[in-house]
């Protein structure tokens, strides 16, 4: 039996260099929007983002997240949070809103490209309060108006009519106001359209999710789904997205339908909870491709929206179904035993061996609390579960030699009861 | 005579296992007791429900973390591990209930993480608006609190609008009494050590509203008795502390640097509105409107109609203050993001300012209390 393949792979098709040249097409739009002011553009959040509503002015959205993630993946977010360590935001505060803060204060982009300041600063509050803050401090940064929606948090099993009606009364408050900075009248049969498109690209990405259930899974739920969150992010409601997702599924399906999966031979299933360490986003991947163990569901890939459950956008009601997503549909908006359900129905629905918990220090949205989270998958529940600590874009805390004993002591582990629970179907077989 | 009084009174309500909770049960078995977390709670839903409110404020140094630490990991504060904790080794026994609000993100998941331990509890999560620019949130905040009121009476039996009125007006009188303490030590800051006024008001977490109210009048009239000389201190105002309490040795080892505090953010939630709740029409509504409108402002809560840093600054200006001192919870990040704003325009408002870190735990203050005396001779010898 191979115990430890050193196996270090491209693991690159065709719809990488898709997405890629999506990000940079929606780059260029926003560069264009800083030359000339045109189209509109609007800062938001990926949680629970509503950028369905955008679509009716024909505006582009501007995600901060992305900017800082892309930032991190090219090893390039140290200085930015240094410079904004310099303004005084501590060492403990969140490194992504620091990167972001950052590059305004340097004039750094992640392409090179420029980057407006926002016709509106839209604060979709989903749960993370840190989005409250970094949302408040780029209005007084940039001088930019900030309004801010206010999603109630799911703290019963399903949202109220109370919660549901609150968010639509502010999405059309949104829409009042982007009237007036725009200019731009809105236009309600678009916003319908795109709330249309948003359906038909999450059924499209729920598919593939699904396709994630097979042994072996045709792609990693977490390392390549996460190339797949960037389109999914800005061009759900386009066209562009539409055909983007139908092209992948294309792909990800006649590679399933061929037993093929991402590695040789898939070992172990995992699921993946919390976001990843992007500043060392590839040598993390591949502490996993070592052991061929693949990620067959992610909580971080919900974060934008929840949709292997069955949840679609409605045409019939656009301004109610945009309002269910930002409540109850994406994962910073659940509640921390909704995630343990989350996790627990991927463990049983998804075939899964065991679950690896990142606990990133700049986030306590995800983080605060994923000790109680491994008790009750290892002690309740039976299930073998890893806690790794590092940052999602702070590269001073990530112990690569640390974090990699763990992760080999944990299939070493895995490993030998698989080889044990053999032995002993075997004797019993036998007996 | 008063602070040999609050010590004593203030240890007991603050032990570890809340023995003055435990007494207001014992006298009548039948009734509840709902605990939140910092920073504000409508307390007036609870005690028009027949319950005691307690504010839940950590556990200082009078506790060892044996499995706290392993549930929430690094990075995260104290109150929250220690408030696991105490559940954690029994003593939150004598709850029926715990009620926490969206102040920051490791509180909300705690929430949730108290909800799978404790199931026998009530445990709920209140959603307090952080859009009070819309027209549609007074609304969904009176049919948030309708929604508690309903899960309290399934604990405690019906309530009605008269007794929701009855308690707004007896905490009206409470809050009123404390901005009067704390108008009255700033106008003569030597008559109110604030040593003593934060025990004083930190009680209110504890006490019923009724017994806590009398008091505050008694010591008020105390207060106002004394004959102290001012001496030469710097008036200074502390920012920061609004959730995650400081060892009271760090608030007295700011005066003796120094310091008059003249206003504060200790303990918050127990002087949240700025004016009297209304005690007409819907108590929901009304108590709903309020928090959009009276509330003080604070690194928990949101409105982006009047920045935070504009209140800071007219605080300072209001209680002719010299200085802030920003006296944060270690990893208290609502404080940390909110540190960076209040700089800024303390800066360009020529105050000046000194950043102090804290954990409720902490038992040695050597290095602070150089850099506050450092800080004060500066500011003397300016």
């Amino acid at each position: 039996m191979k115990t430890a393949m050193d196996e270090k792979k491209e693991y690159r098709g065709s719809i990488h260099q898709r997405q890629k040249d999506l990000m940079l097409a929606w780059y260029d739009q926003l560069d264009q929007a800083a030359n000339s002011g045109n189209p509109p553009t609007v800062s938001m959040m990926i949680s629970g983002n509503c950028v369905e509503l955008l679509e009716g002015f024909g505006a582009v959205p501007l995600y901060p997240e992305v900017n800082a993630l892309q930032l991190a993946i090219r090893h390039q977010s140290l200085d930015p949070i240094l410079a904004a360590e310099d303004l005084g935001y501590a060492a403990d505060n969140c490194a992504y809103v620091k990167a972001d803060i950052g590059c305004i204060l340097k004039g750094i982009t992640p392409t090179g490209a420029k980057l407006p300041t926002p016709t509106l600063i839209l604060c979709n509050f989903v749960g993370c309060n840190t989005y409250l803050k970094w949302f408040e401090h780029l209005a007084k940064l940039q001088q930019a108006p900030l309004y801010v929606i206010d999603v109630p948090f799911m703290r019963a099993d399903e949202p109220s009519r109370s919660d549901i009606e609150y968010v639509v009364k502010q999405l059309q408050e949104t829409v009042k106001k982007l009237e007036q900075l725009s200019g731009r009248k809105f236009d309600y049969d678009r916003f319908r359209q795109a709330v249309a498109r948003s359906s038909r690209t999450e059924e499209l990405w729920s598919q593939i999710k699904h396709l994630a259930r097979r042994s072996p899974s045709p792609f990693d739920a977490y390392f390549d789904a996460i190339t797949l969150m960037g389109p999914l992010y800005v061009y759900r409601a386009r066209p562009e997205g539409v055909e983007f997702f139908e092209a992948a599924l294309a792909e990800l399906q006649a590679k399933a339908d061929a037993h093929k999966g991402v590695y040789e031979q898939e070992h172990f299933r995992l699921v993946m909870e919390g976001p990843p360490p992007y500043p060392y986003f590839r040598a993390f991947r591949d502490m996993f491709a070592k052991w061929q163990a693949c990620a067959v569901a992610s909580t971080y890939s919900t974060v934008g929206g929840l949709w292997e459950f069955g949840f679609r956008h409605d045409p019939d009601h656009p301004f109610e179904s945009v309002a269910m997503h930002m409540i109850a549909q994406n994962v910073t908006n659940r509640n921390f035993l909704q995630r343990y359900e989350q996790i627990r129905r991927y463990v049983e629905e998804w075939n899964a061996d065991g679950v690896i918990i990142h606990f990133v220090k700049s986030c306590r949205l995800f983080s605060a609390g994923q000790g109680d989270m491994r008790d009750y998958f290892t002690k309740q529940l039976g299930i073998p579960t890893l806690y790794i600590e590092s940052d999602l874009e702070d590269p001073r805390y990530f112990a690569e030699a640390q974090t990699k004993n763990r992760i080999d002591a944990f299939f070493e582990a895995m490993e030998y009861s698989k080889a044990t629970a053999s032995v002993r179907s075997y004797r019993e077989g036998s007996a | 005579m008063f602070s040999e009084l609050f010590e004593r009174t203030f240890d007991n309500c603050s032990a570890l296992h809340f023995p003055s909770v435990r007494e207001w049960k014992l006298a009548d078995p039948g009734r509840k007791v709902i605990a939140y977390f910092p920073v504000y709670a409508p307390v007036e839903l609870i005690h028009a429900a027949g319950m005691l409110p307690v504010g839940l404020s950590g556990a200082g140094d009078r506790l060892d973390i044996q499995h706290a630490d392993a549930r929430f990991g690094s990075f995260i504060c104290s109150i929250v591990k220690t408030t696991l904790e105490m559940g954690l080794a029994g003593h939150l026994e004598p709850f029926d209930g715990f009620l926490f609000s969206t102040i920051c993100d490791s509180a909300r998941n705690l929430c949730f993480v108290m909800k799978r331990n404790f199931p026998q509890m009530y445990v709920d999560f209140l959603h307090l608006p952080h859009n009070p620019s819309s027209p549609a949130a007074a609304q969904f905040l009176a049919e948030e609190y309708r929604r508690i009121l309903t899960e309290l009476e399934r604990l405690g039996g019906e309530v009605d609008d008269g007794a929701l009125h009855r308690s707004i007006a007896l905490y009206n009188g409470n809050r009123a009494l404390i901005r009067e303490l704390y108008q009255l030590r700033s106008r003569s800051p030597q008559q109110v050590p604030t040593s003593e006024l934060y025990q004083l008001i930190r009680l209110g977490n504890f006490l019923p509203v009724e017994q806590h109210t009398a008091l505050l009048e008694a010591t008020l009239a105390e207060f106002q008795s004394r004959n102290t000389k001012p001496r030469d201190s710097i008036r200074i105002v502390v920012e920061g502390s609004f959730c995650e309490q400081p060892p009271l040795t760090l608030i007295r080892l700011v005066e003796d640097a120094g310091c008059y505090i003249v206003d504060d953010d200790f303990v918050i939630g127990q002087s949240w509105f700025e004016s009297d709740v209304p005690t007409e029409g819907d108590p929901l509504l009304t108590l709903a409107k309020s928090y959009l409108d009276r509330s003080v402002y604070s690194s928990v809560r949101h409105d982006f109609r009047k920045p935070r840093w504009d209140g800071l600054v007219d605080k300072v200006r209001r209680n002719q203050a010299g200085a802030v001192l920003f006296l944060i919870a270690k990893f208290c990040e609502p404080a940390y993001f909110d540190y960076v704003p209040y700089k800024q325009e303390l800066d360009r408002a020529g105050i000046p300012h000194l950043q102090l870190e804290f954990e409720e735990k902490s038992f040695t203050f050597d290095r602070l209390r150089t850099e506050i005396e450092t800080f004060v001779e500066s500011l003397v010898f300016d």
